[in-house]
C-alpha cells in the first residue's frame, strides 16, 4: 500500500483501541455474569441496544449528556435485576443452556419493545455539544468524543476493579465464584450476590450502549452483530475472566482496525481468525482458566 | 445477513396481521368478486428495509384508491394484495408464485431489493406476468434476466450513481475515493460513477470494500483521510449509509473532502439526522419539495398528505404508486386486462404521475426519467419533513443509461 505513514499507523492504532473499548467493556459485564452465575447471557447485546435507546431518550428529555449517563444504566441495571429474580433464577441448578435459551428469547423481547416504543428506524443519536468535533492528538485530528470514549472505559473498567479487588462485596463476589457452598456457610444470602452481580453486568451492558450510541446509529437490532463480537472477545480472552476481557476486548479492536488499513473486505472475518488461532494455541483463552464452562 | 432472517420470522405476526388488515383481503374473500383487477405487491414488509416498503404499500394503495374512484376499467375495481417477502429471494419467489397461481393476479408490481425483484422476476417470466419493479437494479434490464413482461419503474445505478458523478465531479474535483458496500448494488454503484467519471477525466485512488452491514467504519477512515480525495463516494445504502455518514462526520473528513453518496434516502436521513447528513450529496428518484416546481408532484403530495394524516410520501414510496399507477393506466390504454395488450400500452404510455413526464423504454422497459440531485440541509428547516434542498435534476435522456446494444438486446 503506499501512502502508508507512522501517523496513518498510529492513527489506525488508535481508531482500533476505541473500537476496543466497547468490545472490552461489553465483555467485561457478559463475563463478570459468567463467572459468578455460569449463565450466558444472550440477551447482553439487548441490554446494550436498550442502553443506546435510553440514553438517546433521556437526552432528548433532559438535554444533559451526563444525567443519562447515570440515569441509563439505572434503568437497564434494574432491568437485569428483574431478569434475575424472576426470569433466571427458577433456572439455577438446571445446567447451563436453560438460562441460555431464557437469555436468547428475553433479547427478541427487548428488541420488540423498543421497536413499538421507538419505531423499527431507530432513533438519530447525538454527540454532546462539548464532546464535539476533533483534536489535535499530535499524530493528526481525532474525534474528541472517541477520546472520551476511550478515557470512559478505562475509568469504568478501574472502578469494576476496584470494586471487586477493594471492597468487601468484592470480596464475597469472588469467593462465591470460587465456592459458593463455603460462602453460604459463612451465613451469606448467595441469591443477593448473584441478584447484584447480575444487575452490574446489565447496568456495564447500558452503560456501554449510552457510550457508543453517538458513534453509531441507534436502531432495534444494533445489540445483535455486536453480541456475537463480545462473545468472541470473551472467548478470547477466557470465558469468566475480566483481564481477559479487557485486554481481548482491545486486542479484537485494534485487529479489526489494522485488518480494516490493509485489507478492508476481510476486516470482520478477521476477528474470528483471531479467535480461531488464540483456541489452537490456548484453547481455554488468553487468560481463561482450563474448563471454565464446567 | 444472519440476525435479520431470525427477526424477521416473529415480526411478520405483528406487521404482516396488520397488513393484511389494511387490504381488503377479507372482502375480497366475502364477495369473491372475479371481475376485479388484481395486482400482486410482494414487498419486504419486515426487516432493515421496511420503513420504505411500507410507504410503498401506502403510496400503492392510494394509487388503487385514485384508479377506483374514477370508476376502474369498465366498472371494474382494482385491488392491491400485500405479501411480505422478508427480503429474501426465496421468500419472494414463493410468495409471487403464490400470488398467480392461488390467488390469481393479474399483474405483479412491487419488490425492494436488487436480489428480491430479480426472483420475482424470474417467476414472473416463466409464467408470463407482467412485472413492474420498484426498486433498483441494472442486472434487471439486461438480456439475460429482462423478458417483454419485465418493466423497471424504479432508477437504476447506472443512472443515479452517473448523475451524481456528472453533478460531483465538474464542481469538487477529480480525485474519487469509494467506501462500497460489499456486494451486488454496491459494486454496480461503483462501476456506474466511474464509467461517468471517466469521461471526465477522474481517478480513482482506492476502492475500499467494507462488510455488508459494517455498524462501525472507523477503521476505514484514517485511511481516507491520508489518501486526500476530493471527492468521497460511499456506496451503501440504509443503516450502513447512516453510520458510515455519521462516522465520516465525526472524524472530521467533510473539512478536506465532498461527500457524495448515489442514492440519498429521505427515510436514511430522517434515521441519521441533520448533523450526519450535513452537507451530503446524493441521487434519489423523488423528494416531496418537488411541489415547488412540477405540478404533478403537488398533486401528488397533497392526495397522500389527505390520506396519511399529512405525512408526505418517501423516494420509494412514490415509486409504488407510480409502478402501480402505470399498469392501471395501461389497461385503460389497451382496453383490456390482458398481458400483452397491456404490455404494449405500457410500451407506448407516455406519463406523468408526480415528478415531470416519464416513458419506458422500448427495448427493455427501463422507466427514462429525471434524477433529483439533493443536498441534505441541518440549517433553517421548517419541519421535520424538510430534509433536502433541490440541486438540480438531470433532465430525462437516454444517452446517460447504458445502450440497448450494450444490455444486449437486439434492436
Amino acid at each position: 500500500m503506499t501512502g502508508l505513514t507512522f501517523e496513518l499507523l498510529c492513527m489506525q492504532l488508535l481508531t482500533g483501541i476505541a473500537l476496543g473499548s466497547i468490545y472490552a467493556l461489553l465483555a467485561l459485564g457478559l463475563c463478570l455474569i459468567f463467572g459468578m452465575l455460569n449463565v450466558v447471557n444472550f440477551a447482553h447485546g439487548a441490554f446494550f441496544m436498550v442502553g443506546a435507546f435510553m440514553g438517546v431518550y433521556f437526552l432528548g428529555l433532559t438535554g444533559n449528556f451526563w444525567f443519562s449517563l447515570i440515569l441509563t444504566p439505572i434503568v437497564t441495571g434494574g432491568l437485569g435485576l428483574l431478569t434475575e429474580r424472576f426470569l433466571v433464577r427458577p433456572l439455577y441448578g438446571r445446567g447451563i443452556d436453560y438460562p441460555l435459551l431464557l437469555t436468547f428469547g428475553l433479547s427478541y423481547v427487548l428488541i420488540e419493545a423498543m421497536r413499538v416504543a421507538f419505531g423499527i428506524e431507530g432513533l438519530p443519536s447525538v454527540t454532546p455539544d462539548s464532546l464535539k468535533g476533533s483534536l489535535d492528538v499530535g499524530i493528526g485530528f481525532f474525534p474528541k468524543y472517541r477520546l472520551f470514549l476511550i478515557a470512559a472505559t478505562a475509568m469504568i473498567i478501574l472502578a469494576v476493579w476496584f470494586f471487586i479487588q477493594k471492597t468487601k462485596y468484592g470480596l464475597i463476589i469472588k469467593a462465591g465464584a470460587a465456592d459458593q457452598e463455603i460462602v453460604k456457610v459463612l451465613g451469606i444470602d448467595i441469591a443477593k450476590v448473584w441478584l447484584l452481580v447480575f444487575g452490574l453486568g446489565c447496568a456495564i451492558a447500558g452503560l456501554s450502549g449510552i457510550l457508543a450510541s453517538p458513534t453509531r446509529s441507534v436502531n432495534p437490532e444494533m445489540g445483535i452483530p455486536i453480541l456475537a463480537e463480545s462473545f468472541v472477545v470473551t472467548v478470547v480472552g477466557g470465558m469468566g475472566s475480566p483481564v481477559g476481557a479487557v485486554v481481548a476486548g482491545l486486542l479484537v479492536g485494534v485487529v479489526y482496525s489494522m485488518t480494516s488499513l490493509f485489507f478492508p473486505d476481510l476486516s470482520e472475518l478477521s476477528i474470528f481468525v483471531l479467535m480461531a488461532v488464540v483456541l489452537l494455541i490456548r484453547p481455554q483463552g488468553l487468560f481463561g482458566k482450563a474448563g471454565a464452562m464446567g | 445477513m444472519k440476525q435479520k432472517v431470525t427477526n424477521q420470522t416473529r415480526r411478520k405476526m405483528l406487521i404482516g396481521g396488520a397488513a393484511a388488515a389494511s387490504t381488503p383481503l377479507w372482502m375480497n374473500i366475502a364477495s369473491a368478486q372475479s371481475d376485479t383487477i388484481k395486482i400482486g405487491f410482494p414487498t419486504p414488509l419486515t426487516g432493515p428495509f421496511s420503513a420504505e416498503a411500507q410507504d410503498q404499500v401506502k403510496a400503492a394503495e392510494l394509487a388503487i384508491k385514485e384508479f377506483n374512484d374514477a370508476g376502474g376499467f369498465n366498472g371494474r375495481k382494482a385491488e392491491l394484495l400485500v405479501r411480505d417477502d422478508k427480503l429474501n429471494p426465496g421468500e419472494a419467489a414463493t410468495r409471487t408464485l403464490e400470488l398467480i397461481e392461488k390467488d390469481k393476479v393479474n399483474f405483479v408490481v412491487g419488490s425492494l431489493s436488487a436480489a428480491t425483484q430479480l426472483s420475482i422476476n424470474a417467476v414472473c417470466k416463466e409464467r408470463k406476468v407482467l412485472f413492474n419493479s420498484i426498486s433498483q437494479s441494472d442486472a434487471i434490464n439486461e438480456a439475460k434476466d429482462w423478458s417483454v413482461y419485465t418493466f423497471h419503474e424504479a432508477l437504476n445505478p447506472t443512472m443515479t450513481a452517473g448523475a451524481v458523478a456528472r453533478y460531483s465531479i465538474p464542481r469538487f474535483g477529480k480525485k474519487i475515493v469509494f467506501l462500497t458496500a460489499d456486494y451486488a448494488y454496491g459494486h454496480e454503484m461503483v462501476r456506474a460513477f466511474e464509467r461517468a467519471g471517466k469521461e471526465m477525466g477522474a481517478t480513482t485512488l482506492a476502492d475500499i470494500r467494507h462488510p455488508l452491514g459494517a455498524s462501525d467504519y472507523s477503521a476505514f477512515l484514517p485511511r481516507i483521510k491520508a489518501l486526500n480525495p476530493d471527492i468521497l463516494v460511499l456506496c451503501n445504502f440504509g443503516r450502513d449509509l447512516v453510520n458510515a455518514a455519521k462516522q465520516c462526520t465525526d472524524f472530521g473528513l467533510k473539512s478536506s473532502m465532498k461527500i457524495v453518496t448515489p442514492v440519498l434516502l429521505y427515510t436514511s436521513r430522517l434515521a441519521g439526522g441533520p448533523e450526519a447528513f450535513e452537507g451530503i450529496i446524493g441521487g434519489t428518484s423523488y423528494y416531496w419539495g418537488l411541489e415547488d416546481r412540477i405540478p404533478t408532484a403537488k398533486a401528488f403530495n397533497d392526495a397522500f398528505r389527505k390520506m396519511y394524516n399529512g405525512s408526505v410520501p418517501s423516494d420509494y414510496g412514490a415509486l409504488g404508486y407510480a409502478g402501480v399507477k402505470s399498469v392501471l393506466a395501461s389497461i385503460k390504454a389497451a382496453k383490456s386486462t390482458e398481458t400483452m395488450k397491456v404490455v404494449t400500452a405500457m410500451e407506448n404510455l407516455k406519463y406523468d404521475w408526480y415528478k415531470g413526464p416519464e416513458y419506458y423504454r422500448k427495448c427493455d422497459h427501463q422507466a427514462v426519467q429525471t434524477v433529483i440531485i439533493v443536498e441534505s440541509k441541518s440549517k433553517n428547516m421548517k419541519d421535520k419533513y424538510d430534509v433536502f434542498n433541490i440541486l438540480t435534476i438531470e433532465p430525462t435522456t437516454e444517452k446517460n443509461m447504458r445502450s440497448c446494444a450494450e444490455l444486449g438486446h437486439k434492436a
